[in-house]
């Protein structure tokens, strides 16, 4: 109790000076319908968002492409772009052999862009600037890329660390290397998603509060626009980025000699 | 108004303060809720596009690039036929050419034939009436050498008696007739 008051003290003290930055309070995973408690089927606004982005799949993909038309309206050119898109991306990247991932690759790169779009909507829940939601992702993909490496080589699979290419003397520093980069591939896998995203929607909250201040406000409009402008690139790229690396790591599993 | 906002927004400054300082990302305790709802939203997505989405526009570009391949086979075609009937109908000028050529050589020797024909009998018939004209022009002449000797002999009597000779039938008949040879 005395420690609440405390901060509201100090939160009135920097009220006194006009600024009020909580850049980071738009990540806050909150229930929707009142109360603190969290447990794991507890309706929140992060499941509010996650509901949004399937339903824009949904649209852009189904409704989009009912007419079925052999000469498309323009919602269904929206769909077969993102359906050949992700197509041409698994067949340039990985190989024809790795179509049959097709579906999954979608679902991520549908499933990510989506989000990263949903979450530039002023007051929307970005999904994908939490690291729970990125870290799922991205250590699904690793253990799928890792699994069907296995299943599809055996223990060919571990050739991918030993650098034949490489003079001899040095192939075992560059496996220990190979190893540590293999494993780190989830981790910036995830972080890069989640730091990009959380990123831009902190500079635009930052720019957000200076609004509030008469001299600076034109400048900090003007920013929040152009950063703005920036993120609609971000969303895309990084939706873009995810896809494609899992394409690559895809690479590995399937042809795992250098 | 302003102030209201600005008080709620100090007590869940508070909250969060509380909470945790830094990045709400990080709030170990919500991990549970965001990974669940997430698995769900993964799947429902998966569902949506392996089941519906995907094969729908693949079946819709299969179509399209069936009805791009007929289209230009057909295309392929009918400009075959269209050289085809160029073909056909360069022939047929062709053929049109040469038979006028044909009719206009056989035309040609017809009427020359005919004319050389004509030219003939008209050749004959100008000698024919030629050499009437030159008979007649021959009588006529032999006629007028004959009657000029009568009227010489005729007369030469006559001026014989009026200029009180004898007339001697036989000696004036020869003097006529060699004068008349002159």
């Amino acid at each position: 109790m005395a420690d609440n008051a405390h901060a509201a003290a100090a939160d009135h003290a920097a009220e006194g000076t006009g600024l009020v930055f909580h850049p980071m309070d738009q990540f806050k995973v909150q229930p929707l319908f009142g109360g603190t408690d969290v447990s794991w089927y507890t309706p929140t606004n992060a499941m509010l968002w996650l509901a949004l982005t399937v339903l824009a799949v949904f649209l852009i993909m189904v409704v989009g492409t009912r007419g079925r038309a052999v000469i498309p309206s323009r919602g269904q050119s929206i769909g077969e772009l993102a359906y050949g898109f992700v197509h041409k991306m698994i067949e340039d990247v990985t190989g024809k052999d790795a179509l049959v991932y097709f579906p999954y690759i979608m679902t991520l790169f549908m499933f990510i862009l989506m989000n990263n779009f949903l979450g530039l909507i002023p007051t929307s829940f970005a999904n994908t600037a939490q690291i729970a939601v990125t870290a799922v992702l991205a250590f699904a993909v690793f253990f799928a890329v890792t699994i069907i490496g296995f299943v599809k080589h055996g223990s060919h699979f571990l050739g991918l660390f030993w650098v034949t290419s490489a003079p001899l003397a040095i192939r075992p520093v560059l496996a220990v290397i190979e190893v540590i980069s293999y494993f780190v591939r989830p981790v910036s896998h995830s972080i890069r998603l989640a730091g990009n995203i959380t990123a831009g929607h902190a500079v635009m909250k930052v720019f957000a509060a200076f609004a509030g201040l008469v001299a600076l406000s034109p400048l900090a409009i003007l920013g929040i626009t152009a950063m703005y402008g920036l993120e609609m690139l971000v969303a895309f790229i990084q939706a873009y980025v995810f896809t494609i690396l899992t394409c690559v790591y895809l690479k590995d599993a399937l042809h795992p000699s250098h | 108004m302003a102030t209201e906002s600005h008080g709620a927004e100090a007590v869940a400054a508070g909250h969060a303060a509380a909470e945790s300082a830094g990045m709400p990302q990080l709030a170990v305790e919500t991990f549970g809720n965001q990974i669940f709802w997430l698995l769900v939203a993964l799947v429902a997505t998966y569902l949506i596009l392996s089941r519906v989405a995907l094969p729908r526009i693949a079946a819709v570009l299969a179509e399209r690039q069936g009805t791009i391949t007929n289209d230009i086979a057909a295309a392929e075609e009918l400009k075959l036929k269209a050289k085809e009937a160029e073909a056909a109908y360069e022939k047929a000028l062709a053929d049109a050419r040469s038979q006028a050529n044909e009719i206009v050589e056989a035309t040609r020797a017809e009427i020359k034939a005919d004319l050389d024909a004509a030219l003939e009998k008209a050749d004959a018939e100008i000698a024919a009436k030629a050499a009437e004209s030159e008979k007649a022009i021959a009588e006529i002449r032999a006629n007028a050498a004959e009657s000029a000797a009568e009227v010489a002999k005729d007369t030469a009597k006559e001026l014989i008696a009026a200029l009180g000779g004898e007339v001697d039938g036989r000696s004036v008949t020869a003097a006529v007739n060699a004068r008349m040879k002159g």
